[in-house]
């Protein structure tokens, strides 16, 4: 799974730079945050805007993150959905649970 | 029959293929002649619930990957009506005990088959010969 990583104003931005999230990828997706927060890093944005198709796996990798960040007294938002991905979180109603923005300066900016 | 589709796929029982099954779906979905809804999100609906059913028969219905134990799909159309089907040959579940998906978010997982229902006219998971197979029916009119 390629992802880049680029830390701002205290803030991990993490960009999923895959155009599918699903059981495939979602538990390398789920290893990856949870090193993040091994290091310490408990505030991060997920940009979302090249992923075209997310499944009940990548959704279920996203919630384990919120879950871990916010164990850890920190934050996991999200950031640039497409209109399909946004869909599938109303239809879970998982846009409740976490914060979601439309532009990664937007979401850094919030915290 | 007219505009009669039928696609059979074998796949091994890895989920590598996820995304290759749901693009055959997504293909078949934009190829549709008279459909008159939202061709865009019925691609995504079938890509949707070929991936879900897809990821859990491997996940829960076939004890190992080997060849013997791939994953078996159709695709048709007939009538006005899409009907996908995904066979295996595992010990197979109960979908009425399954409990409904968390809403306030705790949990990570629960939501395929709630998903697959959601999309879906009509789910059905019945046995067939040495396994089980998941029917999910879209009316397309």
């Amino acid at each position: 799974m390629v992802v880049d990583i680029n830390e701002k104003d205290g803030v991990l931005l993490m960009e999923i730079q895959e155009e599918r999230l699903d059981a495939h990828n979602s538990g390398e997706l789920k290893s990856r945050m949870l090193s993040l927060f091994e290091e310490g890093k408990v505030n991060i944005v997920i940009n979302l805007s090249e992923v075209r198709f997310i499944d009940s796996s990548g959704l279920g990798a996203l919630v384990s993150g919120y879950k871990n960040a916010s164990a850890r007294n920190g934050n996991l938002k999200l950031c640039s959905l497409q209109p399909q991905v946004k869909s599938m979180f109303e239809l879970t109603r998982l846009h409740r649970v976490f914060e979601i923005f439309p532009s990664s300066d937007e979401a850094i900016g919030s915290f | 029959m007219k505009d009669l589709i039928e696609v059979d796929i074998k796949v091994p029982n890895h989920t590598r293929y996820l995304g290759m099954i749901g693009k055959i779906g997504e293909d078949i979905a934009r190829t549709l002649k008279n459909y008159e809804g939202d061709r865009e999100e019925l691609a995504y609906h079938v890509n949707l619930v070929l991936t879900e059913a897809m990821s859990n028969a491997i996940r829960h219905a076939c004890p190992s990957p080997s060849s013997s134990n791939g994953i078996h799909i159709t695709i048709s159309i007939i009538r006005n009506s899409l009907n996908i089907r995904v066979f295996d040959k595992g010990a197979g579940f109960d979908p009425e005990t399954l409990p409904p998906p968390d809403f306030k978010g705790e949990s990570e997982g629960g939501r395929g088959l709630y998903l697959i229902n959601s999309v879906m006219d009509k789910v059905i998971y019945r046995k067939h010969k040495n396994g089980y197979v998941l029917e999910m029916i879209k009316r397309l009119n």
